[in-house]
């Protein structure tokens, strides 16, 4: 059964669109079938980061208000045969987003993939509010920092009180995703660390992903951060985070740059 | 404070955390307490709206949270009534 997974934050700027991606493209390569939806309307990017901006014929608004039909909108990804992207608008705003109209479009996408992965706009305005509307399981990203938190406790109370899922009294499926971290800054008490984040928003930790120049890297190249350089720490966290979305089991480990035996030694385990 | 101080930066990840608790705490219940009362007031305006014609706006609903107690004030901005009011037979014409 299809899962519809969102990708939130409040806070912009912290990783919603790279962990979109690399979310993404983890878990196509790994045989499931996969579609990033862009739900920024009017600052789309996550067709920039997966390296598709010159791809985009019809969008989003086109499927949602019946201007093309879905495959149409569609954009295969030339380097996993799995992973497809159905941008957003740049030229049209919010508005353009009609509820029954998204409602629509993540059924039919449904029918198509195993997993439809939604990139939520910041803030929690409309265009948040119709990325999480119908998700069953939503990965809240947060930098180990005041602002990125407080933001993160207010989506999930939204979470709890927006979504279909909680307006029939069900619960929707939260998870933590730690981005930018500095194992280094936190064991100093320079930065909060995991088991503060997680003390203060109480959801379960889907995995902490380290700050790396890597993640720049892919996205000045157009490729998800797991198809680039799936080697670096910040591909293997991810790895790992898409496995643990599969239902396995994992152990939670910030994984340090390989350099030799000695940060084979000093591979540290957290949470 | 001694030489070694001007050196050693004070740790602030706990500074962030303290401050983080305290907030959450107080918004936690400020965003659950805003959306009570929009609930309470849609459906207070549903049981006077079945009897008197009301709009949104003249009802009213308030929380005031003291030390001790808490009260819930609803302030209803009443229309003139006479033309809704039921009409009764006189009593002089039930008595007979």
């Amino acid at each position: 059964m299809a899962k519809v997974l969102v990708v939130t934050s409040g806070k912009g700027g912290v990783g919603k669109t790279t962990s979109t991606a690399a979310l993404g493209a983890a878990l196509a390569q790994s045989g499931e079938n996969v579609v990033v939806v862009d739900f920024d309307v009017g600052l789309r990017n996550l067709d920039l980061i997966m390296g598709a901006e010159r791809r985009v014929v019809y969008d989003l608004i086109n499927v949602v208000q019946g201007d093309a039909k879905l495959n149409q909108a569609l954009i295969r990804d030339k380097r996993v045969e799995t992973l497809s992207l159905l941008p957003a608008s740049q030229t049209r705003d919010k508005d353009a987003l009609s509820e029954e109209g998204v409602e629509r479009v993540i059924a039919d996408l449904r029918e198509k993939f195993d997993w439809v992965i939604c990139d939520s706009p910041a803030g929690i305005e409309k265009g948040a509010l119709l990325a999480m509307r119908h998700a069953d399981v939503a990965v809240v990203v947060t930098n180990p920092e005041v602002s990125s938190v407080r933001d993160s406790d207010r989506i999930i109370g939204m979470l709890d009180s927006k979504t279909v899922k909680a307006e029939k009294g069900e619960r929707i499926e939260k998870h933590l995703l730690l981005t930018r971290y500095d194992p280094a800054r936190a064991a100093r008490s320079e930065m909060l660390k995991t088991d503060d984040v997680l003390e203060i928003l109480s959801i379960p930790l889907l995995g902490i992903i380290p700050e790396s120049e890597e993640v720049l890297r892919a996205s000045n190249i157009g490729a998800p951060v797991t198809l680039n350089s799936p080697a670096s720490t910040a591909a293997r966290a991810y790895f790992d985070a898409a496995r643990r979305l599969k239902g396995e089991k994992v152990e939670i480990v910030v994984p340090l740059q390989r350099t030799g035996i000695i940060g084979k030694l000093f591979g540290r385990r957290v949470a | 404070m001694n030489l070694l101080d001007l050196f050693r930066k004070k740790p602030s990840a706990p500074v962030a955390r303290e401050r983080l608790q305290v907030l959450l705490a107080h918004e936690r219940g400020a965003h659950g307490q805003s959306e009570l009362l929009a609930k309470l007031q849609e459906e207070i305006l549903q049981v006077i709206a079945k009897h008197i014609k009301v709009s949104k706006e003249q009802v009213h609903i308030k929380v005031d949270r003291a030390d001790e107690i808490a009260t819930l004030e609803i302030d209803v901005e009443m229309p003139d009534l006479s033309p809704l009011a039921p009409s009764r037979p006189p009593l002089a014409s039930a008595r007979s």
